[in-house]
């Protein structure tokens, strides 16, 4: 087999990518195909996998570092996977500064996440399958960000899919979830048709996939072209990263599990979009009006997701709109061109990170409810639960940008490039990040302080170890991982994106961001003065019109029902009954006249065997007469 | 003379279709399933023969009158699909073991198998001539099993509908034969007749006569390979027959309306295909969006299933006609994929049936619960049926598209909506059997999951067509050489990528 020769050949560092993928996938398959007698151990099986393409990642990104800044590109082409006519398509990957980065947030933050899920699913009966999931969604996930051409980014995209299908559907007995899955899958669906013809166009165009050679090629294609490359591109990026008008699904999808909101709807899977536009920047360069397109989605989702947090009573929803509001951030970082490039990916590691760290404290705190998700039920809970509380609150001052803590960094250049590119965006980010500190601070108000509201018989108390640990970890890394990255991702990312690095040092304040700081305390204070009272257990009915749209997700699902859905369903109705009716009704006919016939025929010759016979005589009969005839012609 | 292996290969379910005439009941279906196995050894090996180039052709002339042959050979299409039919009819064997058990079936489990191994030779036999009259012969004949498959179990309503299948193929059937009588005269014309593929290929009869002769083969293949209009049979037909005869029907049989549509249409009438091109795209797309919609709102399983194929079909018979090799070479790799996909689907379905009872959609709910194995392997068909990247059909489905693009953008933007469409049938139809709370019914009805027969009927399809997702390599080579040959034949090259460097 052409793969295992291709293995064999391998250099030492190909074995280790090749090895980073096959590991998660391998344990997927066992866990899956080895069935019940795993379920003792199968869940510590499905830790380690993780854990071990961590550590290879680890090694990779190690020798990167020690590799000259310019020759830091690993290629690996295992074998080839598609060849007909002038194309080949091989599959293989591409180890270089931007997707080391993103191995090890996925495979570090997975592994904590596999590690709190022990505890987590420790009383589920399908806890082995859970973890099979899991590392299938792991191994695709490599696959999205190692991939060296747009084919197999594809191949990781799907995969990435179907995993968030199976783990948002988990529970799938619950109806909602499991409509929860369809809907995840279909509208990222929709996504993918700008994603497929993005590449149909790349391959007609260029006749290649590959990175290199589509990035070579843009030089020579016609604007047009290239700006529709930058749009199919872009409404792939808006289905995964849940991104308007394809946002939907992500509130919903908070049915699954949520160790898989945390790790695939907050920290990983849902920032592939901005990744896919990140990589894609030569394409973007060439196409100024794509471009101002991804900035003004951006803008608008970072907005709408955060008008969505502030009136949600479900802990997870407001988790939801948040993470669409700060992926609309790094959207509309990607969309600013070089500059905001490597900040968009800045954000996306400490978002990753804060956000992961928020949502496991919030299934800790479901984990001491009895997984009620009402925030209106909290309440009080700093008291019993004192580590979930203090790492939710570095991730709280991450998230809204605290002075030194990460999203501090991160947040505070993209607003302060998008004030560089256009006051708009600009003001718009800075509202933004107003609203992210207001709904946070809600939050927080809501569930760790106040008075308690739990139900008798309700005893909130602080999970186990297992679950613990991973939010200590995260929350550290809430905390530092800008300091430590700040100075440097952007020589590291340079390369990749085309970005010529700033200066951007750790204790300085801008008059922006001296802004942003009085914007985001005025949003604390706000969230703050209206959660300190007493807070009714139940949702007080409301007339404001903002509030009201917020709390339907601002009627994104009545805009599907009512434009797509229904008439779908009409058409297929109407389809029905045409096909019943007319397409058949001809038909019919003939069956009646055919099962007379038939009736005849079987009174005459008595079987079935000789009226096929009658049949088939007449048939060569006609094809002695028409012989004949051609013969005399 | 060398060993006439295509022959033998042809042969030797036809002889056990008659060995199971004096052969009957347990020992019966060994017996067949003995020569199932033996036809599955030889096409694999026909198969392999054929990648390495080895000279398979057989040529003895049949009635001289008429400058008939009996001529067979195998070209990479023809491989192929000679490989997906010695696959599928063990597969389907398996799956219907117990035919012949149920109270409903009119004839013996042994006669099932009989009359399915005489319609794998029939196909194998159409999928290997290379004379038209020949083809058109066995083409025929494989109605003569089908029909008593379809006729002799199933569900209540099941002879209307294979009177109904009978009727569409027969006048699909004569339509061809007419057009089978014109090439006689077109050849005679020209000094010679002769039925042999390769002296109507480049023979000039005039464009008139070109364009009648490829309407009528077309009418044929597009009733097979039912384009929407000519579709009204199979449904009713999947709906009312087994799953293992539907199996055999829409992934073998059928596959000769597309197969028939590359081998004759595009190659003996290259001029006339360029000038049908325009309508049949348009019809296609119409076919795939219509499949779509009706498998959406379909109430019964079996008749979902069957409106997916014709979905499905729309996208092979564009792949066919947009003319360009990664099309052709797309639409042959899913022909493979899709009698593999099918076939899954059906049979899942129809074990699924067996257990509550009923194909009505609506009578599931929760299935997932009582019968996990089942449920996944439904997953897996749905997933391979919706194209999801990583099985063959993600392929086959792909390069349609892909090379379509080249030349149809407008056309492919709607044709890509399968993509969407396909995951909302698929994922309806998993959700409303499998999920939710179990019901009471099917809680009494869906006692046991997937016994080792039934597993070991669908894993084999479900590893294919993961092979063939990830290592399509060594089958697509051979489809990509036929399409090649097909595109050199009909006389049109690809369009060049349009942003070559220098330009």
């Amino acid at each position: 087999m052409q793969l295992l020769e291709s293995v064999s050949a391998m250099s030492s560092t190909g074995l280790m990518v090749w090895l980073l993928v096959a590991i998660p996938l391998a344990s997927a398959a066992f866990l899956l195909l080895a069935g019940k007698i795993t379920d003792g151990w199968g869940h510590l099986l499905g830790t380690l996998a993780p854990i071990a393409s961590f550590v290879l990642g680890l090694v990779l990104f190690l020798q990167l570092l020690g590799s000259p800044g310019d020759d830091r590109a690993i290629n690996v082409d295992l074998y080839q996977w598609i060849a007909t006519g002038n194309w080949t398509i091989e599959l293989g990957f591409l180890v270089d500064q931007l997707s080391i980065l993103f191995v090890l947030l996925v495979t570090g933050v997975g592994s904590l996440i596999h590690v709190y899920s022990i505890g987590y699913m420790a009383h589920d009966e399908r806890r082995r399958r859970f973890f099979a999931y899991l590392n299938l969604f792991i191994a695709a996930m490599l696959v999205l960000v190692l991939a060296n051409n747009y084919l197999v980014l594809f191949l990781g995209w799907e995969g990435v899919g179907l995993a968030s299908f199976l783990l948002i559907s988990f529970w799938a007995h619950r109806p909602s979830a499991a409509a929860a899955g369809n809907k995840a899958f279909i509208v990222n669906r929709v996504g993918d048709l700008g994603l497929s013809m993005a590449v149909f166009t790349m391959l007609a165009m260029f006749g290649s996939v590959r990175f290199e050679e589509v990035n070579a090629g843009v030089a020579n294609l016609s604007p047009t072209w290239v700006t529709l490359i930058g749009f199919f591109l872009l409404l792939g990026a808006c289905g995964k990263s849940a991104q308007v008008p394809l946002q939907s699904w992500l509130l919903d999808a908070m049915e699954g599990p949520t160790p898989v909101s945390a790790l695939i709807h907050a920290a990983t899977m849902v920032t592939a979009g901005v990744y896919l536009v990140v990589r894609s920047h030569v394409i973007y360069e060439a196409a100024p009006i794509a471009t101002t397109a991804v900035a003004i989605v951006g803008t608008v989702t970072l907005l709408a997701g955060a008008w969505i947090g502030t009136s949600k009573d479900d802990i997870k929803k407001v988790l939801a709109g948040s993470t669409m509001s700060q992926i609309g951030y790094m959207m509309l970082a990607a969309g600013l061109g070089p500059v905001g490039a490597s900040f968009a990916i800045f954000h996306l590691i400490t978002h990753g990170f804060f956000k992961a760290n928020m949502f496991l404290g919030a299934g800790s705190v479901m984990h001491g409810m009895n997984d009620d998700v009402n925030m209106r039920h909290y309440g009080a809970l700093a008291g019993p639960m004192k580590i979930t509380a203090l790492t939710f609150g570095m991730g709280y001052l991450a998230i809204i940008g605290f002075p030194f803590f990460a999203g501090f960094y991160s947040k505070d250049h993209i607003i302060e490039a998008a004030f560089q590119q256009n006051t708009v965006y600009g003001v718009l980010a800075l509202i933004g990040a107003g609203i992210t500190a207001y709904y946070m601070t809600r939050l927080m108000m809501m569930t760790f302080f106040g008075k308690k509201r739990w139900e008798d018989g309700v005893e909130p108390h602080e999970s186990p170890l297992v679950m613990t640990v991973p939010l200590i970890v995260l929350a550290i890394l809430s905390v530092v991982a800008g300091l430590f990255m700040n100075g440097w991702i952007q020589d590291w990312l340079a390369p990749t994106t085309g970005q010529e690095p700033h200066n951007t040092p750790l204790v300085h304040f801008t008059t922006i961001g001296l802004l942003t700081l009085a914007v985001v305390a005025v949003g604390v204070a706000i969230g703050w003065f209206l959660h300190k009272g007493d807070i009714p257990r139940e949702a007080p009915a409301t007339k404001n019109p903002l509030v009201h749209a917020g709390r339907n997700d601002l009627y994104g699902d009545a805009l599907n029902e009512h434009v797509i859905i229904r008439p779908a369903k009409g058409l297929s109705a109407g389809l029905g009954a045409f096909d019943r009716g007319v397409a058949d009704g001809a038909v019919m006919g003939s069956a009646a006249v055919a099962a007379g016939v038939g009736e005849w025929f079987r009174k005459l010759q008595n079987g079935y065997v000789r009226s096929y016979g009658l049949t088939a005589g007449v048939g060569l009969l006609a094809l002695a007469v028409v012989v004949l005839i051609g013969q005399l012609a | 003379m060398t060993f006439p292996l295509l022959t033998v290969l042809a042969l030797v379910p036809i002889i056990g279709a008659i060995v199971l005439i004096f052969v009957k009941g347990q020992v019966g279906k060994l017996v067949g399933y003995g020569f199932a196995l033996t036809t599955l050894v030889l096409g694999v090996l026909a198969f392999i023969l054929h990648t390495q180039g080895a000279a398979l052709a057989e040529d003895v002339s049949w009635i001289p009158a008429i400058g008939a042959h009996y001529a067979l050979d195998l070209d990479g299409m023809g491989a192929i699909l000679v490989l997906m039919t010695v696959i599928l009819v063990p597969v389907v064997l398996l799956a219907e073991w117990h035919v012949g058990d149920h109270e409903t079936a009119r004839w013996s489990g042994s006669t099932f198998f009989a009359l399915a191994l005489l319609m794998q030779g029939l196909a194998l036999y159409v999928f290997m001539a290379s004379d038209i009259l020949l083809f058109y012969v066995a083409f025929e004949a494989t109605l003569i099993p089908t029909y008593f498959l379809i006729g002799g179990y199933g569900g209540p309503r099941r002879r209307a509908a294979a009177i109904k299948f009978l009727i569409y193929s027969l006048a699909g059937g004569l339509v061809m034969l007419v057009a089978v009588a014109g090439v006689y005269a077109a050849t005679a014309a020209q000094g010679s007749p002769s039925f042999l593929i390769g002296d109507v290929v480049g023979l000039d009869m005039g464009t008139n006569m070109a364009r009648w002769l490829f309407v009528g083969f077309f009418f044929a293949f597009a009733v097979k390979a039912p384009l929407v209009g000519l579709h009204t049979w199979l449904p009713d037909t999947a709906e009312q027959a087994t799953p293992g005869t539907s199996t055999l029907l829409v992934g073998i049989l059928d596959k000769i309306g597309t197969f028939g549509m590359i081998k004759i249409c595009l190659q003996a009438f290259p001029e006339a295909t360029q000038w049908a091109t325009p309508v049949i795209l348009i019809w296609a797309i119409v076919s795939m969006l219509y499949g779509a919609f009706m498998a959406f709102g379909a109430k019964d399983l079996l008749r979902l299933v069957s409106y997916t194929s014709i979905s499905h079909f729309g996208i092979m018979v564009f792949g066919i006609f947009a003319l360009t090799t990664q099309s052709i070479t797309g639409s042959i790799f899913y022909m493979l994929n899709h009698g593999l996909s099918t076939a899954a689907l059906f049979l899942v379905v129809g074990f699924m049936i067996r257990r509550r009872g009923t194909a009505d959609i609506d009578a599931y709910g929760g299935v997932q619960k009582v019968a996990p194995v089942l449920a996944g392997f439904l997953l897996l068909s749905g997933l391979s049926a919706l194209g999801l990247p990583g099985m063959g059909s993600f392929i086959g489905e792909f390069l349609v598209l892909a090379g379509s693009w080249q030349r149809y953008p407008i056309h492919i933007a709607f044709l890509v909506l399968a993509m969407v469409l396909a995951a909302v049938y698929v994922l309806r139809m998993y959700k409303t059997t499998m999920t939710g709370e179990v019901t009471e019914q099917v809680t009494t009805h869906v006692t046991t999951d997937l016994t080792l027969r039934e597993k070991a009927v669908v894993a084999p399809l479900i590893a294919l067509l993961l092979l063939f997702g990830f290592f399509p390599k060594p089958v697509l080579d051979v489809a990509d050489t036929a399409a090649q040959n097909t595109m050199a034949t009909v006389g049109v090259t690809d369009p060049a990528p349009q942003a070559e460097e220098g330009n």
